[in-house]
């Protein structure tokens, strides 16, 4: 089984690895390998293990033979986005301002994965601070798309994307503030969950904007997705905004979805995402693949009918104006004094001079610019107008979903307008690359879950599937997709994945 | 609620206030891109004006949640040490930090 290692669901090694046909040693081995084989080209990582991973990996080894109680997740490797802090492990947020920081405690997530004996294999590229779509904005390097190199990953969590859908880790973990788990996942064939706000903790979680922010898995199928989401949710007492309510059970609802019997299940296509009047910006392959897949979802028994959410049609601009401002005081905490870069304390300056500084050479173009827009719509004069009025448009998109959860079990739509597009093609224009997030945004600002699932190929490059569904309601997220991945499979005889040798 | 007018709202001068406000200490060369590009990041964003919210209670956070507590039970907080390894600089088992005062001390 040794070639197939990198190309392996995390649950097939998951099997292998409970029932002694592989060591972790052996897959770890595999994808440290891969790494220093093709990373060079693509630039998943901003921090690679190595020797750890194997310690770490032969340590997992030694407590099975020894007869130990060892879950499911124990002795498979494991990518996390560089935004969670790891002990004693580099984490940068892809920023220059941490850069060489080793964090003295985990987050909460790495610390779950962990005790659930995974092995980490390092941390990955993405947007400063998690503002991109792209993971251009990295401060450290360019990440490229394993389907094409020529195109970006995704973002902001790329490096994830590269690294899954590379075989360059079995899975990763994502944070999606705007959609920078599913769009990352939908331009790299994988697939990509959001969950419910609330439901995974933030304690650990570089923080960009509080109210959005949540991690979730990155993989290379719907089970692998559903099954490390469970291990990293549930309640955590250090973050307040955790909801304590027990750790759903996903997998049961992917292995149930995929037998692809959806009958009664009522489907909401919204319109005011790629339907009609409203495919202004949207590429008619992604288009098609978009309906192909409604059709085979209606084939299984599904109910399909067509939802507006007008208010939908403004959450990218309540998005752009929300995020930033959180950002603006997030961002406050990096002041050259606890952690980090520090510059031009030469005895000359005072702390405003060289906080101003150390912000100046430590923080990318992007993050500047939504700390100022951030510091505008939160100023006195402009506040109800910007930031107050957006606060309102979210109330009506969450509403949009409240009335929509009437009519309909789910709703869908494209994950993204376009496939991947080309590297340096909107980096001079944020407008143009704030609207790579247009689909993923109302799920966001709702808090409720969205995933998505692969739906097939336009112009060689990999189109997203998006579910939503109602707070809590994980599960339907997990069991619709996995019934559109099993009857795409099926009828390619294939997984999506496996053609990305052959693309374009 | 009236909106302001975007276009043109943000002039260079703005954003080097804003900038100062965010303690951000912009060159000239960053000063001149973002006033062009936050001038038309303004003006996408500004359509949220565009909705009717007479009445309309405003989202802060997707979970209503208040007052939430955890048991006030005392546990070790980070080692001293651990925590200075990651400060720019460190004195005296604490953080130094540059001068507070305007004037030389």
């Amino acid at each position: 089984m040794s070639t197939d290692i990198t190309a392996s669901s995390a649950t097939a090694l998951s099997q292998a690895l409970q029932a002694g046909d592989l060591s972790s040693a052996e897959v770890t081995r595999a994808y440290l390998d891969r790494i220093a084989a093709r990373d060079g080209e693509l630039g998943a990582y901003l921090h690679v293990e190595g020797d750890a991973a194997i310690e770490a990996a032969e340590a997992v080894d030694a407590a099975r033979a020894a007869g130990s109680d060892l879950g499911p997740l124990a002795g498979v490797p494991l990518a996390l986005k560089d935004v969670f802090v790891t002990e004693g492990v580099p984490t940068t947020s892809g920023s220059k301002i941490l850069e060489g920081w080793r964090p003295p405690y985990d987050a909460t997530v790495a610390a779950r994965l962990k005790a659930a004996g995974t092995v980490l294999l390092g941390k990955t590229n993405m947007d400063e601070f998690a503002m991109g779509s792209s993971t251009e904005n990295s401060a450290y390097q360019v990440t490229r798309n394993p389907w094409d190199p020529d195109r970006i990953p995704g973002g902001s969590s790329g490096g994830s994307s590269a690294a899954v859908a590379g075989g360059l880790a079995p899975w990763a973990l994502g944070t999606d503030t705007g959609g920078s788990i599913r769009q990352p996942a939908a331009v790299t064939g994988l697939v990509g969950h959001k969950p419910t706000y609330g439901s995974v903790s933030r304690y650990g979680m570089i923080a960009f904007s509080s109210s959005l922010d949540q991690a979730g898995p990155m993989t290379r199928t719907v089970l692998d997705a559903a099954l490390l989401h469970e291990a990293i949710a549930g309640h955590d007492p250090y973050d307040s905004t955790s909801i304590d309510s027990p750790v759903p059970v996903l997998t049961e609802a992917a292995r149930r979805g995929a037998g692809g019997e959806l009958a009664g299940l009522r489907v909401g296509v919204v319109r005011e995402l790629g339907g009609e009047g409203h495919t202004e910006g949207y590429e008619s392959g992604v288009l098609d693949r978009f309906r192909e897949a409604v059709t085979l979802l209606e084939g299984m028994g599904a109910e399909v009918r067509e939802v507006s959410c007008p208010a939908f049609d403004l959450a990218l601009p309540a998005y752009y104006l929300i995020a930033p401002s959180e950002a603006s005081s997030n961002l406050a905490r990096f002041d050259g004094v606890r952690y980090g870069l520090r510059i031009g304390d030469d005895g000359s300056r005072d702390l405003d001079e060289v906080m101003a500084l150390t912000r100046e050479q430590g923080f990318g173009p992007e993050v500047k610019r939504r700390i100022i827009l951030g510091t505008y719509a939160l100023s006195s004069g402009y506040y109800d107008a910007y930031y107050g009025q957006a606060q309102r448009v979210r109330t009506l998109i969450t509403r949009d979903f409240t009335t929509a959860w009437n009519d309909v079990d789910v709703l869908v739509s494209p994950t993204t307008p376009t496939v991947a597009f080309p590297i340096g093609a909107r980096v001079d224009d944020p407008v143009a690359m704030y609207a790579a997030d247009l689909c993923t945004l109302p799920a966001s600002l709702a808090g409720v879950p969205a995933i998505s699932v692969p739906c097939g190929l336009s112009e060689g490059l990999p189109v997203g599937f998006q579910v939503m569904a109602p707070a809590l309601a994980d599960d339907r997220c997990y069991r619709v997709a996995a019934a559109l991945e099993a009857a795409q499979d099926a009828a390619r005889g294939s997984a999506l994945l496996a053609g990305i040798g052959s693309a374009a | 609620m009236s909106t302001p007018s975007p276009k043109g709202q943000l002039t260079r001068d703005e954003v080097a206030h804003l900038a100062h406000l965010s303690r951000l200490a912009v060159s000239d060369e960053e000063l001149d891109l973002f006033a062009g590009q936050l001038a038309a990041v303004l003006d996408a964003v500004a359509q949220v004006g565009k909705a009717d919210v007479a009445d309309v209670p405003p989202t802060t956070h997707a979970v209503p949640m208040t007052n939430v507590m955890r048991p006030d039970v005392a546990r070790p907080s980070l080692p001293r040490d651990a925590v200075l390894a990651g400060a720019p600089a460190a004195e005296d088992d604490r953080f130094r930090v540059p001068r507070i005062l305007g004037e030389e001390a």
